[in-house]
């Protein structure tokens, strides 16, 4: 059991812990600190596939910002509890057994397609700043500027729904 | 040194939680999260596949889709606002202003 | 001239036409002008044809002009052409001849009541119709002219359509005409799949190649099948038994439809179309033996009934039905000339009879029952001589014309060769004789003769009718008498040198069944056949003779003939009870049928509820499905995650499974 192994199943479960918890929790804030941990444990199981800059990204912006504004809208809005409505018959008789079974679908599915033999070793491949940066600026420039523009009007939008009068 | 359909079994797992949130929660916010999750799961996919083919495009798909979500989860938010402003309850079996 | 054949049935159509559309303003007058010179002029162009005609040579004759192709699918073609042979020029000649004396007839009865343009209207239209049928060259243009008669006469019987007894008697005869109508459709069928062609002259020229059917009962051939559905037609058509109900009710229409149809022209179609298929009927026995067989019952039952009748139109109409039945005894027995030498005189006659009770009615002011009538015979003596003269021609006195046409009917059946019982029907057809002289003596010494049965005041009204209404009785009355002279038989005619030209006339045209009907035929001596005219008419004086004693001399003898007959009284004066029994039999269930079963059941229950249930159906789908959009965000999600579910097996598991 080499130490890649051990990390892989200590992180592994620590997202996954952290996902039933989000789950499991009534308060959106406890929800919210659980997907953060989800988030932090991918971040080490993307070092672990050698993608240091999505790791670093997922940390900085995934993490750092996007929970946080998270976060912060619990806090504005001063969400308590949830309340034990259940309106809907659906979701309550179709919902976890079809989950359930689209997990263990897609789970099925995904082991079937992953290569049986040739392990992952973290050192063999590293998706380093340069290399993706490059390809940003070259055969992905156009979504990349696109990605801007989008930003833009995110921020535009935001803005524009969540003021109190216009 | 783990084989690789571990991981994309682990971003299964947590895809099919992700699911699960997103039907038995009844907080919009919470949904929402929930659905973070699932896009969570799927860059971890992502990148597993990247591994598998030595191409790095699989990462900047990532990083395509981080920058989405972050778009994403701002306007979403600013909905959520406004929806609470205006019904005072973010559950989201309330949310709905048809008669039956 | 004979281009001009069409124009005999287009003049009283243009007529109809004109009167139909712009008649309702117009004044008397114009409607007389156009109304009756259509109808004249029709005449006058029937006379020019047959002049052309009497110049044509045999090979020429049947004349068959085709004006335009009316159908035409695959191999089934119908085209609208006439057919001139000499028993067409006759019918149209009687046709156009006696439906313009009755034209100039109504002008002076119709005068006092409304709807005077419709009711020209209505009789050009029936003009029309009736001399498309006597022209057709095929049978579907017969039927044309069959069904277009058969309108006309539910229009003009239900003319006082405000009357509800009118209203019914023209529904009446345009049901019971349809069941005939019914047979004759099926009889189309038959011969189309026989012959291929509805054509007469390809009918006919195919049938003559066909063996002769035998007449045994069980063994019916295709023509026996042909025949008897025509038959049936006729049956509806020519009231006979068992579909005669409606032509006594059809007197609720005014005298002169009464005159015009159902005496001497529309019921006489069915004659018409038997004389005309008589190669059909000549090989098939049975089928003839059929309609002698019933033309016999009907002419004795309806005497019977009209015996006891009290009404003036009531007991003509009985007449007529009996009359019909002479004719169809005639054809029966292969006498195809004496049946249709018959149909002629009595269209001359009955019309005359008609007319005459028309005047007669018109000077009561509108009683109808003799038994308030009476003495008449010196305050309306025109239509007195007239009518008496019609009467004499109808029992067959000998001189006039029905002595010649009956007595010609009543020696072939006897001698027919193709009868089996033919003196059974013999016998039966003479008692009918003596039937028809007492109950139309006795018509005449109620209506015109003995003591006036009603008041002084009544009496003061009654007055002659306008000359406009008598130069039409005189004109009939004439025919009435001489028009027998043309047929007079041999037996009597030789002594005086004068030839049976009527026969001889119409023997072209019966040629090909002669034929073989008379194949067998023995010769008879002259004797016989003088000794049963005279058996006739001693017959017939005895009928004149009770009717006299009854009605002239002691009054009351005939009710207390009637008090001791009760029962049988009874049964004639209520017609058998045939009404009532086709009320129960078949009227009450139908209704029945139709309102238990086809109205609830099929109707509301299967129709209604296909379509409601439809309906409803779609209406509870749509509910059912509304509840997918209930609004509801977590039930959204729950169907989207079943979705991906669905499409991801889809493709993973049953791509290769699915489409194998």
């Amino acid at each position: 059991m080499t130490a890649e192994a051990v990390l892989f199943f200590v992180f592994a479960g620590i997202a996954v812990l952290g996902a039933l918890n989000l789950v499991i929790q009534r308060h959106p804030i406890h929800s919210a600190l659980s997907l953060i941990v989800v988030m932090a444990a991918l971040a080490v199981l993307y070092l672990l596939l050698g993608a240091e800059f999505i790791a670093a990204i997922q940390v900085i912006v995934y993490a750092g910002a996007i929970m946080v504004l998270f976060v912060l809208v619990i806090m504005l809005l001063n969400a308590g509890e949830e309340e034990r409505t259940n309106l809907s018959q659906a979701a309550r008789y179709l919902g976890l057994p079809v989950a359930v079974l689209l997990l263990g679908a897609m789970s099925w599915m995904l082991f079937r397609a992953g290569p049986a033999d040739g392990l992952v070793q973290a050192d063999r491949f590293l998706g380093q700043t340069g290399p993706i940066g490059r390809l940003l600026f070259t055969d992905y420039a156009l979504p990349f500027e696109l990605t801007s523009v989008l930003i833009l009007i995110a921020v535009l939008g935001a803005v524009v729904l969540a003021k109190k009068e216009l | 040194m783990v084989p690789l359909s571990y991981y994309l079994v682990l971003s299964a797992v947590l895809f099919g939680l992700g699911v699960v949130g997103f039907l038995l929660k009844r907080s919009v916010i919470t949904i929402f999260m929930s659905i973070e999750l699932m896009l969570n799961a799927v860059n971890l996919a992502f990148v597993a596949f990247s591994y598998q083919w030595q191409a790095l495009s699989g990462q900047v798909y990532v990083f395509f889709v981080i920058v989405v979500a972050a778009a994403e989860a701002a306007v979403g938010l600013a909905i959520i606002i406004l929806v609470f402003r205006n019904r005072a309850s973010l559950n989201v079996e309330r949310l709905d202003s048809m008669k039956w | 001239m004979l281009e001009l054949l069409w124009l005999i049935p287009v003049l009283p159509l243009a007529g109809a036409f004109v009167l139909g559309v712009a008649g309702r303003r117009w004044s008397q007058r114009s409607v007389v002008l156009v109304g009756v010179g259509s109808t004249g002029l029709s005449f006058a162009t029937a006379l020019g044809v047959a002049a052309a005609f009497a110049e044509l040579p045999a090979e020429q004759i049947p004349v068959v002009k085709s004006y335009f192709t009316w159908l035409a699918a695959g191999s089934f073609r119908i085209e609208a052409a006439f057919l001139l042979d000499q028993l067409s020029l006759l019918m149209v000649l009687v046709v156009t001849g006696v439906g313009f004396l009755i034209h100039v007839y109504s002008v002076g009865y119709m005068a006092h009541e409304g709807g005077y343009y419709r009711f020209f209207a209505y009789l050009n239209l029936f003009m029309f119709f009736m001399l498309v049928l006597v022209l057709a060259a095929n049978y579907v243009l017969l039927f044309v002219g069959w069904e277009g008669v058969g309108l006309c006469s539910y229009l003009l019987i239900g003319f006082y359509f405000l009357r509800q007894s009118a209203a019914d008697a023209g529904k009446k005869a345009f049901i019971v005409n349809r069941i005939g109508d019914f047979g004759f459709t099926l009889a189309l069928l038959l011969m189309f799949w026989t012959f291929g062609s509805l054509d007469f002259t390809s009918v006919f020229a195919r049938a003559a190649d066909l063996p002769v059917e035998s007449a045994a009962w069980g063994q019916a051939g295709i023509l026996t099948a042909i025949s008897l559905l025509l038959f049936a037609g006729a049956v509806g058509k020519s009231a006979q038994i068992p579909l005669y109900v409606w032509l006594p009710d059809a007197m609720e229409g005014p005298t002169p439809v009464s005159a015009l149809i159902h005496a001497a022209t529309m019921v006489a179609a069915g004659v018409y179309m038997v004389a005309r298929s008589h190669v059909l009927f000549a090989h098939a026995p049975f089928a003839l033996m059929a309609v002698a067989v019933i033309g016999c019952l009907t002419a004795f039952y309806a005497a019977s009934i009209g015996l006891v009748q009290n009404d003036i139109k009531r007991v003509l109409a009985y007449s007529t039905v009996s009359q019909l039945g002479y004719m169809f005894l005639g054809l029966g027995a292969g006498a195809f000339a004496a049946g249709i030498f018959h149909l002629m005189t009595h269209a001359f006659f009955k019309a005359l009879l008609f007319l005459g009770a028309g005047s007669v009615i018109h000077a009561m002011h509108g009683q109808q029952d003799i038994r308030h009538m009476g003495e008449l015979r010196k305050k309306i003596p025109a239509t007195f001589w007239t009518f008496l003269l019609a009467t004499l021609a109808i029992t067959g006195i000998p001189g006039f014309s029905g002595f010649f046409s009956k007595d010609e009917i009543l020696w072939q059946t006897l001698i027919s060769p193709s009868l089996r019982f033919g003196w059974l029907l013999w016998l039966a057809g003479l008692v009918a004789a003596m039937l028809t002289s007492f109950y139309m003596f006795r018509l005449v010494f109620l209506t015109f003769c003995g003591q006036g049965r009603y008041t002084p005041e009544t009496a003061r009204k009654v007055h002659e009718s306008p000359r406009v209404m008598t130069a039409p009785l005189a004109v009939l009355a004439f025919l009435s008498v001489v028009g027998g002279w043309v047929g007079i038989p041999a037996v009597l005619g030789e002594p005086l040198g004068i030839s049976n030209w009527f026969e001889h006339y119409l023997e072209p045209v019966f040629a090909p069944s002669t034929e073989i009907l008379h194949a067998s035929a023995m010769t008879h001596s002259h004797s016989e056949e003088l000794g049963l005219m005279g058996l006739t008419v001693l017959i017939t004086l005895a009928g004149l003779g009770v009717a006299y004693t009854f009605y002239l001399r002691n009054p009351e003898l005939a009710n207390q003939i009637a008090e001791t007959f009760r029962g049988p009284y009874r049964v004639l004066v209520n017609k058998y009870y045939v009404d009532e029994i086709y009320h129960a039999v078949v009227v009450r269930p139908l209704h029945w049928l139709s309102e238990r079963v086809f109205w609830q059941v099929v109707d509301v229950g299967v129709v209604d509820g296909a379509a409601n249930g439809a309906a409803d159906r779609a209406r509870q789908l749509g509910a059912w499905a509304r509840r997918l959009q209930s609004g509801n965000t977590r039930s959204y999600g729950a169907w989207v995650v079943v979705g991906t579910l669905v499409v991801l097996s889809y493709f993973y598991f049953g791509k290769e499974y699915l489409f194998r």
